[in-house]
């Protein structure tokens, strides 16, 4: 047993980064699930380059996985990490301006061939000016794996595809981790000689730490004290799936998804599709209007419709989301944003379509608009979205983003019997049924579905007369449809409960954010309010309609800001609505907020002469 | 050929809506609408199992005028609303009704694609050669050299044959036929029907403002003789009036005509055999390239092959998932895979 010493530290993050073909985001995944399990709370952030296999050794081809830990609460994937794991120059260059001072660099020596440094653009191996820096630990990975697993008649390529492992076996040493889930995963994953080889260079690379000299202590972050209960590690995408599941079951309607494959949104219909037996039905569809056409086409049918898509898709949407504000049908759109215009940076996160799903179709066209603050909250307001669509008949927008979508975060499982059930129903009496007719609180019209005898109608984008639902060209007629369609949104406002404002409920600054800026937001308020700062922070899951208090709210504080991944679309809505003097913090590099940006921008604002 | 349907009581009445039609006096939409009401009644589905889909355009108000479900769409979308339709409920009866510019201009993509999947839905394609709502601009099949307002020194598209794309798609049922044939349209429209999968049938339909002499020579009975040919299952491809027959040798996937004497076996001279259950679409798109005036123009059904529809196939693997694994359980599938547990 290893006689080193053991230190205890409340957190850490690591950031393992390597070549797209060198098994990063499944070094960091098992590395993830196996700290999950330790009862750590964490959080990840998934970062890769849009192209599946660029040249190798290249800066562009660098992808990173970072994992936060810790025994107490936190809210973001960290902004600097305390170790980073870099397989080859490329990724050590590209990774290294984020490092924290002192930090610990674990690298695998073999990679540092002169070939390997000029692809990364280094005139000379830094790893003697670092060492003075940062704790360089240099290990010959490569070399180690096929001595690990010489004996098994690999091929060198196949040898060497296990060194990840290795490098995740050191990893474990280093924060006492446990093999067996990895182990048991790699059990049901290989076979064979490659099985062997995997297993012997996890543990050789854990057996690694336990003698080398290199590591002269390891660490232990103990469990976090967080609420009693089932946890699980869960991404934004999964929690977006298993929230549309979860929504036809506590519905008792199926689902239906229509989708067409974009990145970071994928991963929702892969997820769902594996659910055949929930009753689901997912329709890959030939292209982004197609898909939102099959979900219309569902919700018409009595199902719940849903699409799910990112910014280029959302966009082609539109014309048939518009039909569904005119027809007035239920159906959910998930929009994962990522950084645009056009292609833009497809793998990267931005929040640039909030606008778009506002006032992105022809004409005056009203939609509810929602967006998820966590991963796990992906879940909760997926339910939300569908509860939204079915009891006010119209189609709702989503809007989770590529950093929620690939970022995971320790999640309660939530009991079904506290998860709300809500009823659906379906006019069948041909004596009282109009097509157009009203609930007179929601304003909803009844959602008759074909084969139903006796309430045969016609659906349409053509405008229709309120109750009957003929086609009507009357101007007035028109004039008091477009109003009844901006009142129907606007009443949902009724059904949103109260916001909760973290900090003092009056005084100098109020920080406004929606989406996945919550975690940054969230623990830079924290630490500023550890400092004494006089600062509130107020998140908005509704987009569209407001919450009913939210101007209330606004007018308590003399500054209002609002930190935002675009350049100022809540922040223009919020002046637009409430005429206060709201400043946007605007930051569009594709990249998530870090905290240390927040809190220092908070103090900027409070430092304001008045 | 199926069963004999199930007597429902309904009469065409009880498909006529309320709505007053728009279409211009004189267009062929009228026959349609009225060929399809005469065919619904005898099908032995009830009233409210119908479920009309359009886009936009002349032929897409259709659903309005139709006393079913309907649904009026966007501009060349109609498939891909109709087939969320038909994957929801299956036992519904979905038909499609779209234009030359709404089915194969703008919605060329998704008339592709719900071709090739398969479902088990009837498209009628209503084929004027010309954009009628929008007041006369050539069409994807409007003729090259047409001249309208938007080609005033004539067009240099060249067009697309509906039934070319229908059988490129891989439809399992392509059928054509024309607006002032009642009797025919009713057959295909039966036909389409009782075919299991996606039947796709293009009516050759006038627009009587904007493209008024386009199918002028299948205007009569008499002059259809000649100018079309009658597509009839087993039987040779003959065309022409009593006296003046004439017949299709197809050699080595070439098209000819050859006179037939009165009384002559047209098999023994080579004329081929119309096969609409041909497996490889390859013949029927040889009687697609017959185009006129070098020859008749073949309406009837083209192609009617059984495949397994799309809606099938979902349910299978819905119910094999189901048989390995259970019903889906909300609260296992919330604690699958790895959870751990936090006490107080």
């Amino acid at each position: 047993m290893s006689t080193k010493k053991v230190e205890e530290i409340d957190h850490v993050a690591i950031r393992f980064a390597g070549d797209s073909g060198d098994g990063m985001q499944l070094t960091g995944s098992k590395f993830t699930e196996t700290t999950a399990l330790a009862g750590n709370d964490l959080s990840t952030f998934p970062d890769y380059p849009a192209e599946i296999r660029a040249p190798a050794g290249t800066l562009a081809g660098v992808s990173g996985f970072q994992v936060h830990f810790s025994s107490s609460e936190i809210f973001t994937p960290a902004d600097n990490p305390d170790v980073l794991v870099a397989m080859n120059p490329a990724s050590l260059k590209a990774n290294l301006k984020d490092l924290r001072p002192n930090g610990t660099i674990i690298l695998n020596g073999d990679a540092f061939s002169q070939k390997n440094l000029e692809k990364a653009g280094y005139t000379e191996d830094p790893r003697g000016p670092l060492a003075t820096q940062y704790k360089v630990v240099d290990i010959p990975l490569t070399t180690l794996t096929r001595e690990a697993v010489a004996d098994l008649g690999l091929s060198k390529p196949d040898a060497d595809r296990c060194k990840n492992f290795f490098a995740l076996g050191v990893m474990y040493w280093m924060y006492n981790r446990s093999l067996d889930v990895t182990e048991q995963w790699m059990n049901a994953k290989f076979k064979g000689e490659i099985l062997e080889a995997n297993r012997r260079a996890l543990r050789n690379g854990y057996h690694f730490g336990e003698i080398t000299e290199l590591l002269p202590v390891s660490f232990v972050v103990p469990p976090a004290k967080i609420a009693a209960g089932t946890y699980r590690n869960i991404s934004g995408n999964q929690a977006t799936a298993w929230g549309i599941i979860a929504a036809g079951e506590l519905m008792n309607t199926p689902v239906v998804l229509g989708a067409y494959p974009i990145t970071p949104a994928s991963d929702i219909l892969h997820e769902i599709a594996r659910y055949r037996n929930f009753g689901i039905k997912t329709v890959q569809a030939e292209d982004e209007i197609a898909a939102v056409g099959v979900a219309i086409g569902a919700s018409y049918a009595g199902m719940l419709g849903v699409t799910t898509t990112s910014g280029p898709g959302y966009i082609l949407k539109q014309e048939a989301l518009g039909l569904a504000v005119m027809t007035e049908l239920p159906l959910v759109v998930v929009d994962v944003q990522r950084a645009g215009p056009s292609t833009g940076l497809p793998t990267k996160t931005e929040q640039g379509d909030l606008l778009a799903a506002l006032y992105g179709r022809n004409s005056d066209s009203p939609m509810p608009i929602l967006a998820p603050a966590t991963p796990g909250d992906c879940f909760y307001v997926m339910l939300e979205a569908f509860r939204i669509a079915v009891q006010y008949m119209t189609p709702v927008a989503v809007l989770s983003d590529g950093y929620l979508a690939n970022s995971s975060e320790p999640w309660k499982v939530p009991s079904v019997e506290d998860l709300k059930k809500i009823e659906v129903q379906h006019p069948t009496d041909p004596a009282t049924f109009r097509p157009y007719s009203r609930n007179e609180e929601t304003l909803a019209r009844p959602w008759a579905v074909p084969g139903t005898p006796g309430l045969e109608h016609r659906l349409g984008g053509i405008e229709k007369e309120n109750i009957s639902g003929t086609v009507s060209y009357v101007p007035e007629n028109h004039d008091f449809m477009v109003r009844l369609r901006a009142e129907k949104v606007a009443r949902v406002a009724k059904s949103i409960p109260p916001l909760k404002v973290e900090g003092p409920s009056r005084g100098k600054l109020l920080v406004v954010g929606w989406g996945s800026t919550h975690g940054a937001i969230t623990a830079a308020i924290r630490q500023l309010h550890g400092e004494g700062c006089d600062v509130a922070h107020v998140h908005l899951r509704h987009l569209n309609p407001f919450p009913s208090d939210l101007g209330e709210i606004l007018k308590n504080y003399e500054k209002i800001l609002v930190p935002e991944l675009n350049t100022g679309h809540l922040t223009l809505l919020l002046r637009a609505e409430y005429l206060v003097p709201a400043q946007c913090f605007s930051k569009v590099a594709g990249q998530p907020f870090r905290i240390g940006e927040i809190v220092n921008k908070i103090r900027a604002v409070l430092a304001e002469e008045k | 050929m199926s069963a004999q349907p199930a007597a429902t009581g309904l009469t065409r009445k009880d498909f006529v809506s309320s709505q007053e039609i728009r279409w211009c006096p004189g267009c062929g939409d009228y026959s349609i609408l009225a060929q399809l009401q005469k065919v619904l009644p005898e099908l032995g589905i009830p009233r409210e199992n119908f479920v009309f889909v359009s886009g936009i355009g002349c032929s897409s108000r259709f659903p309005y005028y139709m006393n079913t479900y309907g649904f009026h769409t966007i501009h060349g979308r109609a498939p891909t609303f109709a087939t969320g339709i038909k994957v929801s409920r299956p036992e519904l009866s979905v038909w499609v009704v779209t234009g030359d510019g709404d089915g194969l201009s703008i919605g060329g993509n998704h008339m592709l694609h719900v071709l090739r999947r398969n479902l088990d839905m009837q498209i009628m394609l209503f084929n004027n050669r010309v954009y009628g709502l929008t007041k006369g601009q050539y069409s994807p099949t409007s003729r090259t050299g047409m001249v309208t307002k938007s080609s005033p020194q004539g067009s240099i598209d060249y067009p697309v044959d509906p039934v070319s794309f229908a059988l490129g798609s891989g439809s399992t049922f392509v059928a054509r036929t024309v607006d002032v044939d009642a009797t025919h349209m009713q057959e295909v429209l039966r036909r389409a029907h009782d075919h299991k999968g996606t039947a796709f049938i293009e009516i050759m339909q006038t627009c009587v403002v904007f493209n008024p002499t386009e199918w002028d020579e299948f205007e009569n009975r008499k002059e259809r003789q000649t100018t079309t040919l009658q597509l009839e299952n087993g039987k040779p491809l003959v065309f022409g009036a009593p006296g003046a027959l004439k017949g299709i040798r197809i050699e080595g996937g070439v098209p000819s005509i050859i006179d037939l004497a009165d009384g002559e076996d047209p098999v023994s001279r080579g004329v081929a055999i119309h096969r609409e259950d041909l497996e490889s679409p390859a013949y029927a798109m040889v009687l697609a390239s017959l185009v006129r005036p070098e020859f008749p123009f073949p309406i009837g059904v083209f192609r009617a092959v059984e495949k397994p529809v799309y809606t099938d196939m979902l349910q299978i693997q819905i119910d094999d998932a189901v048989a390995k694994r259970g019903r889906g359980n909300l609260e296992k599938l919330l604690n699958s895979g790895q959870t751990w547990t936090v006490q107080k």
